[in-house]
């Protein structure tokens, strides 16, 4: 059901772990779902990401999209780390099922969530970036049978 | 498939026996005649359909005309809810179930809830066992069914049968029990049980997929199924799975013949994988009964984890198991049966089943055993709510 690239992040994730004294860290999603993503940032004098970790507890698209979404900041100026949405990290995957959809905006929410927290902490206003939800299933609605 | 795979989902099927696919050949190629046509090979046709039937019948103790050929557990159960409270309807619209029953039970009962029916949920106790003090206590005059499952199919747990019967009868209330993970792995005997129905399925037992049964106590009204021919006494018509039924048969004389031999085997490998996991997996309880619990059968939660990472990682050492997590089930909830024992849904998303049959060897055990701990291991490192017990906890 995952593509080839989901399976190589997922058995070989990258930067997994965490930053002491990071710039900003942002967790997002709830244990109630099953997913939960905690994004670790380094943010350098000039507003460039010279690192990013991940921890995630949830499927295995859950810890690809995390491990995917680290690769897409790295090196990025914030407004670029912005850019990186919940479809460019399906994209960068190269799909993710309809049921895992969810995952990919998560790992974008926890991406939003570290910003954030960077933010916050050097009382600065990034462009475009809002208060991030802290659960991404607020508005979901499950489907029903029959 | 090539044997280099540990298969522990023998709840979810089983590998067909090789006697039973022996006996199923000849009715595919040779005895292929309708069991309705009078020449010979309609009439061979019928004669296996009909020593199918005594032989299952008994196996449970009842008669060869109550046992009914059905497609599996599902179309059982599903007969019996909307069949019954069809064929009932002048007592009540009131049914018991338990809140752990298969989903074929309770989206059944769901689907007769929007009819009008009344459906009372009784719940379980922190090993998986109804609570009997609430079901008598639900029983009302206008009850016209209880229908719990023999055994649970996610933590194994065996239930008390025979007092939910005894109960059953004595408030004059039809009881259905859904026995498809017990059938042909434990002794049932449908009259000192007080069982009026029973339905079981026949590739949880080493038989076919797409056959079961369906026992009906003789005097008990419940509605044709399927409308056509006379087949099933004219209650399920369409002309007979001959192959299937065949097959299931056997399967459940070579499954009765072995059954305490069986389940001495499959213990001693359950026993070994709860008692290494219990003490060697850190933060982790066993789900469901201990002494309770169907010899095949191990359900753990491991805390800080999600179960379907688990299982993908246990795929990639060629282990076969399931979870009741979320991400396994299609929607955003862990299994209904973690969450009636009272876990945590964070907990329930990070359960596993293991589920063996004879064939497997402690060798196996041990290697799964091994490949959990790392697995599991591996999956904290990168939790963070591992992170912050670990931090919470110094």
């Amino acid at each position: 059901m995952y593509t080839e690239k989901v399976m190589d992040h997922f058995q070989n994730p990258r930067n997994v772990g965490e930053i002491d004294n990071a710039s900003g860290v942002g967790t997002v999603g709830n244990a109630k779902c099953g997913d939960i993503m905690r994004m670790y940032l380094d943010i350098d004098d000039n507003g460039v990401i010279r690192d990013c970790k991940f921890k995630t507890f949830g499927c295995g698209a859950a810890v690809a999209t995390s491990s995917m979404a680290t690769e897409l900041v790295i090196g990025k100026t914030i407004q670029e780390a912005l850019q990186v949405t919940n479809k460019a990290v399906m994209e960068a995957l190269d799909g993710l099922p309809p049921v895992k959809v969810h995952c990919s905006l998560l790992a974008e929410e926890a991406i939003h969530a570290a910003l954030w927290d960077y933010a916050q902490k050097n009382g600065i206003q990034i462009e475009g970036l809002e208060k991030p939800k802290s659960d991404i299933h607020e508005d979901e609605e499950q489907e029903e049978e029959y | 498939m090539q044997k280099d795979f540990i298969y522990l989902d023998n709840a979810a099927t089983t590998k067909t026996a090789p006697q039973v696919v022996e006996a199923m050949l000849p009715y595919f190629t040779e005895s292929y005649g309708n069991p309705s046509s009078i020449y010979a090979a309609g009439a061979s046709a019928k004669e296996a359909v009909d020593r199918a039937r005594e032989l299952i019948a008994s196996t449970l103790g009842a008669k060869a005309n109550e046992i009914y050929f059905t497609g599996g557990g599902s179309e059982g159960d599903n007969w019996v809810l909307k069949a019954t409270v069809e064929a009932y309807a002048s007592k009540g619209k009131h049914i018991i179930t338990s809140a752990i029953e298969h989903h074929a039970i309770l989206h059944t009962c769901q689907y007769l809830e929007k009819k009008g029916y009344e459906v009372t949920y009784v719940g379980v106790d922190e090993k998986g066992i109804i609570k009997l003090d609430e079901l008598e206590k639900a029983i009302r005059p206008d009850t016209i069914l209880i229908s719990v499952m023999f055994a649970n199919n996610e933590i194994g747990t065996i239930q008390p049968i025979r007092e939910i019967g005894a109960m059953a009868k004595a408030h004059g209330v039809l009881f259905h029990t859904d026995a498809v993970q017990a059938y042909a792995h434990m002794p049932i005997d449908v009259n000192a049980m007080n069982i009026d129905m029973l339905s079981a399925s026949g590739h949880k037992f080493n038989g076919p997929k797409g056959i079961g049964f369906l026992y009906i106590r003789t005097g008990i009204k419940i509605r044709s199924l399927l409308h056509g021919g006379h087949q099933e006494r004219g209650r399920r018509a369409g002309t007979e799975n001959v192959t299937g039924i065949v097959g299931i048969a056997k399967a459940a004389e070579l499954a009765v013949e072995r059954l305490e031999e069986r389940e001495k085997k499959e213990k001693e490998l359950t026993d070994y994988l709860i008692n290494r996991i219990s003490q060697e997996v850190p933060h982790c309880r066993l789900n469901g009964d201990r002494e309770k619990r169907l010899s095949n059968n191990v359900n753990f939660s491991f805390q800080f984890i999600e179960g379907e990472s688990l299982l993908i990682m246990l795929d990639m050492k060629g282990i076969c198991a399931s979870s009741g997590s979320a991400c396994t089930s299609g929607s955003l909830d862990p299994s209904h049966v973690l969450l009636a024992i009272g876990l945590p849904h964070e907990i329930a998303h990070g359960s596993l089943r293991l589920t063996v049959s004879e064939e497997n060897t402690l060798e196996e055990m041990e290697r799964t055993v091994d490949a959990v701990k790392e697995i599991v291991a591996k999956l904290r490192s990168m939790s963070p709510l591992y992170e912050d017990f670990v931090r919470a906890n110094g």
